[in-house]
């Protein structure tokens, strides 16, 4: 299934939007998703997951970059994650380093 | 990942850019731009980096090590520009092959890595693999970039430990489990809450690293179901941990759940010990693959007889040659990266006892290996825990190279207890040096009573339950027609040979379980253990299980509804240790700074009967202050009993104001069985004497 990783910024929110299977032949979209955002210099990162199906290592990898990229200063959100997705999150621990929620404003 | 101005490549070969890599650390290490390379084989005349696609059955590229890539006997070179994620590799190694003198190399081998963090080629357990892969074990990349937050190891004193010793797929794979992820790391993080309730305070996983669960497997000839490498007591690669026991295993996480485990369970005070077995590989005899180890340099790696075969001091085929100075420094740098890596509290060795042995075998008198873990920087502050013997016949209990550090499965213990419970004559003054930590075996040198690690069953042998329903191992399940196995179990079954429903035999199955109970957590020393001994756990008189990958081996979570008054027994047992800090002492009695006595009584008070038919035995552990000058610190007082009828016990007398108060009776149902510590049950009318039930322990604690 085809990945894409869509970067909106609202206000000094940087929202982007997950689709499809995240793994390591498209990681690096998503990293490239994250060093855009990290340029914008903003408050929150949203993650939302709603649609993203399945996640490998290399996707793991990216949201560790981008919580060290964006710095303790900015929260983490996801959004939306659910049955593999959220279950490697967990089992991974990498849940303790984000706010997960089902919706967001 | 900054790129310095001076990392570049200086070489291409086949479209790779290259350049000469670090010697050191070995492995596959990630650099800016790259990963460097780096192996050591002292015979091998050429080496050829494999580069594979992720589970592809043929190699993406073969690169040699030029020349000059070499330092002494190490090759090492930086490959630039890999997908981290994408790639597996290994090595082919050009040699000598010469048997006799030990060489037995072979270039058309596919070799792993000894120092591969991760490895693939077993990701779902129980998977039958591709049997003509090439390269059945493969080793891959990982980033080390865990969030640990402020985790590190607990560093808990040794004498405050409650080890309790799990098999991971075991504990969470029965479907009465209920967990999301069964069998897996996964799975026993779900369960911490239970061991949490149950109150022990330490974790000891039997083997972790990666194995090959089908090394050896076959069809069961009774049932015709697979046996595996159950247990896994032999390493594929000693650096990587086993993928197969990660839910995330097929997604390539198994580094990250298995370091979320261990901090989970740190967070809830639980440290992690991990069995090591270093005392051979997979790679088995003569007869076996050629995975790692044997095509990199045989001749380094394992203890071989003149004739170049294998020495088997490990009953599995080959012998690690663990004090050659390279072996020796992967062993270190191996528990090294486990210790700061994975922030491990502490190892137990299988079959420590060759980890003392020179490259030929004899028993070193200072063994440079078990020194040097001893006083390493990086392992100051872990456990060290051997079992102090080996197939070979070395047994060291109570003779270990300690060096201050290494503590020991008391082997002495699990028998002495044994017997002494199943009512063997002439048990009662080997009782008492168990009970006290051993100073028979650990006072002469120095050591404490945590140099013993007490315990009456772990993995191999008997359950506790087993201990008391068989006379006799039942393996036939293991299609060795019974011959594999201990045949000293030294236990007793209570009149009945397995399964029964006389509710006498069954009482006093449960009595016994409790009275074993008692004695391993009144014992000074470190209490371990066995995975579902707390809830009456059976293998069905089998008492060798390593290769069922069935309810022989798994945790049935309905026993713990079944035989809830085993649980609280144990769970109360364990509070009553955790209460009390006579229970835990660092020193024995009469030396060191303890302020505490233990006085022997017997039937009498004051007068232990010490005689070879004597079956009972009494003591009382106070401090040596108690009840004087306002010091109102409780006395504990145990009464032994493994005589077949009640006896009455005198019992000493108690400071001024002092009232016996029963915390434990394990001739009595549950709920009188046992108390909560803080809540003993008052003796109104047994301040003098108290009549302990045949085969039955009391517990009283006396206080104002």
């Amino acid at each position: 299934m085809a990945f894409s990783a869509n970067l909106e910024m609202v206000d000094s929110e940087a929202r982007i939007t997950l689709d499809g299977e995240l793994d390591a032949a498209v990681a690096e979209q998503f990293r490239q998703a994250i060093e855009q955002a990290a340029q914008q210099k903003p408050q929150k990162l949203v993650l939302f997951m709603n649609t993203l199906s399945f996640m490998a290592s290399a996707g793991l990898r990216v949201l560790v970059f981008a919580k060290q990229r964006m710095g303790s200063e900015v929260a983490v959100y996801v959004i939306g994650a659910t049955g593999p997705v959220l279950n490697t999150l967990q089992m991974s621990g990498f849940h303790q380093a984000v706010y997960i929620q089902e919706n967001y404003p | 990942m900054d790129t310095r101005i001076d990392f570049y490549p200086t070489h291409q070969q086949q479209g790779y850019k290259l350049r000469p890599g670090r010697a050191f650390p070995f492995g596959a290490t990630l650099v800016p731009g790259g990963v460097n390379f780096a192996i050591c084989s002292r015979h091998a005349t050429s080496c050829t980096l494999v580069l594979f696609e992720k589970g592809a059955p043929a190699p993406l590229a073969e690169i040699s090590f030029p020349d000059s890539f070499r330092v002494g006997n190490t090759w090492c070179m930086v490959v630039f520009d890999l997908d981290y994620e994408r790639i597996e590799y290994g090595y082919r190694m050009d040699g000598p092959c010469d048997p006799a003198a030990g060489h037995r190399f072979d270039r058309s081998k596919i070799l792993l890595d000894p120092y591969a963090k991760a490895i693939g080629g077993r990701e779902v357990w129980g998977e039958p693999p591709d049997w003509n892969d090439p390269y059945p074990h493969r080793a891959r990349l990982i980033f080390e970039d865990f969030d640990w937050e402020d985790d590190r190891p607990l560093e808990k004193p040794l004498e405050d430990l409650v080890i309790y010793e799990l098999h991971t797929r075991s504990f969470t794979r029965h479907p009465s489990a209920g967990v999301k992820h069964p069998g897996t790391y996964a799975g026993l993080m779900a369960k911490i809450p239970y061991l949490k309730e149950l109150g022990i305070n330490c974790v000891e996983l039997m083997p972790i690293f990666e194995f090959d669960e089908f090394e050896n497997s076959r069809p069961n000839p009774v049932t015709g179901e697979t046996m595996y490498n159950y247990w896994g007591y032999s390493t594929v690669g000693f650096f990587a941990p086993k993928t197969g026991y990660a839910a995330t295993g097929p997604f390539g996480m198994q580094v990250d759940e298995f370091k979320n485990l261990v901090k989970e369970l740190h967070r809830n005070g639980i440290e992690v010990l991990l069995d090591v077995v270093f005392n051979h590989t997979a790679e088995g005899n003569e007869q076996g693959p050629t995975l790692s180890f044997r095509g990199i340099d045989n001749q380094t790696y394992y203890m071989l007889t003149p004739e170049g075969y294998y020495f088997n001091f490990s009953g599995c085929g080959n012998t690690l040659n663990c004090n050659n100075p390279v072996v020796r420094m992967m062993v270190l740098d191996c528990l090294r990266y486990w210790a700061a890596e994975y922030h491990i509290d502490g190892f137990r060795f299988d079959l420590a006892a060759i980890l003392g042995r020179d490259p030929w075998g004899a028993p070193l008198s200072n063994p440079p290996l078990l020194e040097s873990l001893a006083f390493d920087p990086i392992l100051a502050k872990c456990k060290l825990i051997a079992e102090a013997w080996d197939a070979g016949g070395l047994y060291q209990v109570g003779s270990f190279p300690a060096y201050g550090r290494w503590a020991e499965w008391n082997g002495k213990y699990r028998d002495d207890i044994r017997r002494f419970l199943k009512g063997d004559e002439g048990m009662v003054p080997v009782l008492a040096e168990r009970i006290q930590g051993s100073p028979d075996l650990y006072g002469w040198n120095k050591r404490g009573p945590t140099a013993s690690i007490n315990f009456i069953t772990c993995h191999d042998g008997f359950t506790l339950y087993d201990q008391f329903a068989y006379n006799d191992k039942h393996n036939e399940a293991n299609g060795e027609q019974n011959r594999d196995g201990g045949n000293d179990n030294h236990s007793w079954n209570c009149g009945v040979e397995g399964e029964t429903d006389d509710p006498e035999v069954n009482a006093l199955r449960r009595r016994m379980i409790k009275n074993a109970l008692a004695i391993l957590l009144m014992s000074h020393g470190v209490p371990m253990i066995l995975m579902g001994d707390e809830v009456g756990r059976t293998k069905r008189g089998n008492n060798n299980t390593y290769c069922h990958d069935n309810d022989l081996n798994w945790f049935d979570w309905t026993l713990l509804e079944r035989n809830a008054d085993l649980f609280n027994f144990t769970r109360q047992m364990i509070a009553l240790r955790e209460t009390h800090a006579l229970l835990r002492a660092r020193d024995f009695f009469g030396t060191g700074p303890t302020q505490s006595d233990i006085i022997w009584h017997g039937t009498q008070a004051w007068n232990a009967d010490w005689s070879p038919g004597s079956r009972t035995l009494a003591f009382m552990l106070r401090e040596r202050q108690a009840g004087q000058g306002g010091n109102t610190s409780p006395v504990l007082y145990m009464a032994l009993n493994s005589y077949w009828d009640a006896l009455p016990f005198e019992l000493p007398e108690l400071p001024i104001n002092y009232r016996w108060h029963l915390f434990a009776n394990t001739a009595l149902p549950t709920p009188h069985d046992i108390y909560e510590p803080g809540h003993e049950a008052p003796l109104e009318q047994f301040q003098h004497s108290f009549l302990v039930g045949g085969r039955s322990i009391v517990i009283l604690i006396g206080h104002p």
